[in-house]
């Protein structure tokens, strides 16, 4: 900390000048102790609409039955799981940016990881409604816990994966909630002491009585080491399982061992498309250019080019092995996947998801937060066709030719995948008025070494080889929040 | 009769408030606490603050996970009610690494965060025991004890040497109870 400058070639993760640690506060805090402006209200609405289709939709399942849905006897499985892969995917980034990312000392995580935590357990949250709403008989949900057999059956059958999967979800959404409400416990206390009458009492009670003492600092950064050393394994270990989900199945198609590895990979890059997706608006809407710059967007469409590869490679291993193997049935499995009657929905994943994202090796895309936004909602547009194709072209021509059928999804399937998108914008706006949206004092303690700022009074000072100033310099080009005419002079 | 209860030295700059730690350990004050609205590397070990010992929690806590799972699986799939599938083993181990690994996490996260809480007294409803509103947003409170500490006028010297910006003297301890 003190008097410790840190290379003038890394870029900057906090940009503007005169930001001072008040400064910080009050901008991060702009949305929460102001009343919301009209681009909110839009949104809220909107997102609002979608949760009231979703209770409907989920209403009527549970009124009918999931014979609402559009499963016939030879798919059995279709959009339901589809959307439940496809929001666990999500809800990875938030933990990998704040586990992963902190384990490496990444310090950008510092001003995306509240949100990102925030999208993950609102993600997480989605995907648990579909578990719910696929059993048929919710008010039994509670008999996939492994409970005594005074109920005149069986334990749970703890060699399914199903099982797994329940232990997996359920450990990930409550450590994740943990992790996420330890981090902003120092926050909340900064709300409640600026906060008066009713809204202090309700933020004192939320802040579990934090003072900041030294004590209190210090073991609060050695519990969100030892979390994020025991959420790493734990984020990949929850999409391996849920991959084996369909990995110990015998269908052709799913019974691959590269299934781990490869969902984990789609699972970051959804999950990185999604914070892309909500915070390039949020940043713009809630005016936190200065926190979320063009560094943290570039270092995420980065991450975003790695793993859609990795996806990529995966695909193609898939295609290879099926042929490599000589089995007929997994052959069959993978021709009809790209050329059978869903060949649409084959090439609509390839292209989303292993093509156009290749467009962000171009620095020009990369940097450029039109671009990035648009990419971001096609790889979760692509993201979602792949766990349809996974689930559905696999299923819908089995052994016998005479139970071949196609899926036609019905108003509630539909309606049940619209609307959680809207309970998920639901939740994240509420949080966005109610609680930080930025981690106020990991941001802080950027501000002496990795501000902007910090770097121009080094710069000033002297004592810099000239190149390294000039690269610098070239390297805030890209930046939408800084002016070029500053260090013209320079 | 004096009524000062504690001295507060408020910095706008933690290298600053550091500093002026360093004057006051170096004339032999003691320090009550510091409250900052950010972690400051380095100033457990000026002010004494031993290591934490919640990893070595954190590991008993994990470590007692994996025995409930185990056992508990070992209980329900071997001894309780064992089925036979084919002739395999019922206890089939490599199946319950999974379930095994969750509880794991699941028991260290709950522990290690349940004994950080306990530790540092902090659960819901807590009355906050704050000494300065701002040392949550944009200042760097060293609190000494008025009492304990009787040359007041050097203490007040000493902190805006090191660039205190506000001396204050609280005649309550916490002003949050107000």
């Amino acid at each position: 900390m003190s008097g410790h400058n840190e290379s003038i070639l890394r870029e900057p993760l906090i940009t503007g000048k005169n930001i001072t640690y008040a400064k910080i506060t009050d901008d991060i805090l702009m949305p929460v102790e102001n009343k919301p402006n009209r681009a909110w209200w839009i949104g809220f609405i909107i997102a609002l609409c979608g949760a009231t289709l979703w209770v409907v939709a989920v209403g009527y399942t549970f009124w009918f039955g999931i014979g609402a849905w559009g499963l016939n006897k030879t798919v059995g499985w279709a959009w339901d799981i589809t959307g439940f892969v496809w929001w666990v995917g999500i809800g990875h980034a938030g933990t990998l940016i704040s586990a992963v990312l902190l384990l490496f000392r990444q310090n950008w995580r510092n001003s995306i990881n509240r949100s990102a935590e925030a999208m993950t357990i609102f993600a997480v949250i989605c995907a648990a409604t579909y578990v719910v709403s696929h059993m048929g008989r919710p008010w039994l949900a509670y008999w996939v816990l492994p409970l005594p057999n005074q109920f005149g059956s069986l334990w749970v059958n703890f060699n399914s994966p199903l099982v797994w999967d329940m232990f997996a979800i359920s450990t990930y959404f409550s450590v994740s909630l943990l992790f996420w409400y330890t981090g902003l416990l120092p926050d909340i206390a900064t709300i409640r002491d600026r906060a008066t009458g009713l809204r202090r009492k309700v933020y004192s009670i939320m802040s579990f009585g934090w003072a900041g003492n030294v004590k209190t600092w210090q073991r609060f950064e050695a519990v969100s080491i030892i979390l994020a050393g025991i959420s790493t394994p734990l984020v990949l270990s929850v999409h391996t399982i849920v991959s084996m989900d369909f990995a110990t199945s015998v269908i052709p198609g799913w019974h691959t061992t590269i299934f781990p590895p490869y969902f984990v990979a789609g699972a970051i890059f959804s999950g990185f498309a999604m914070v892309l997706t909500l915070l390039l608006v949020a940043r713009k809407v809630l005016g936190l250019e200065n926190y979320i710059t063009m560094f943290h967007i570039e270092s995420m469409n980065k991450i975003i080019i790695l793993t859609g590869s990795i996806v990529g490679v995966a695909y193609l291993t898939e295609f290879f092995i099926a042929w490599y193997s000589g089995s007929e049935y997994e052959q069959y499995a993978f021709i009809n996947r790209s050329t059978g009657p869903y060949w649409w929905a084959y090439w609509m994943m390839m292209t989303c998801n292993v093509i156009s994202p290749q467009l962000l090796w171009f620095k020009k895309i990369r940097t450029s937060i039109a671009a990035t936004w648009i990419l971001s909602i096609v790889v979760n547009i692509g993201m979602w066709f792949e766990r349809f194709v996974i689930i559905v072209t696999s299923l819908h021509r089995d052994y016998l030719p005479s139970s071949w059928a196609m899926f036609y999804p019905s108003w509630v399937d539909v309606s049940v995948f619209v609307g959680s998108i809207g309970v998920f914008f639901t939740l994240f706006l509420l949080f966005l008025r109610v609680l930080p949206s930025i981690a106020i004092a990991e941001v802080k303690l950027l501000l002496k070494s990795a501000s902007e700022q910090a770097k121009l009074e080094q710069i000033k000072e002297g004592h810099l080889e000239k190149e390294h100033v000039a690269e610098y310099i070239e390297s805030l080009e890209k930046f939408d929040s800084v002016k070029q005419e500053d260090y013209a002079k320079i | 009769m004096n009524n000062i209860k504690y001295i507060l030295g408020s910095f706008g700059d933690p290298d600053e408030m550091m500093h002026g730690i360093q004057k006051l350990q170096d004339n032999n004050i003691k320090i009550h606490d510091v409250y900052t609205p950010m972690p400051i590397h380095g100033i457990e070990a000026k002010l004494g603050v031993k290591r934490s010992r919640l990893d070595i929690a954190a590991f008993f806590f994990g470590i007692t996970g994996t025995m409930t799972m185990l056992s508990f699986v070992y209980f329900a799939a071997a001894y309780d009610w064992p089925i036979n599938i084919g002739g395999k083993p019922h206890f089939a181990l490599p199946d319950f690494i999974p379930i095994t690994f969750e509880l794991t996490i699941l028991f260290c996260a709950f522990g290690l965060v349940g004994s950080y809480y306990a530790s540092t007294h902090l659960f819901p409803g807590r009355a906050p025991r704050v000494m300065d509103l701002r040392a949550t947003n944009d200042r760097f409170i060293i609190a000494i004890d008025a009492k304990e500490n009787a040359e007041h006028s050097k203490i007040d010297d000493l902190l805006k040497e090191a660039g205190a910006l506000e001396v204050k003297y609280n005649e309550r301890k916490y002003v949050s109870y107000e």
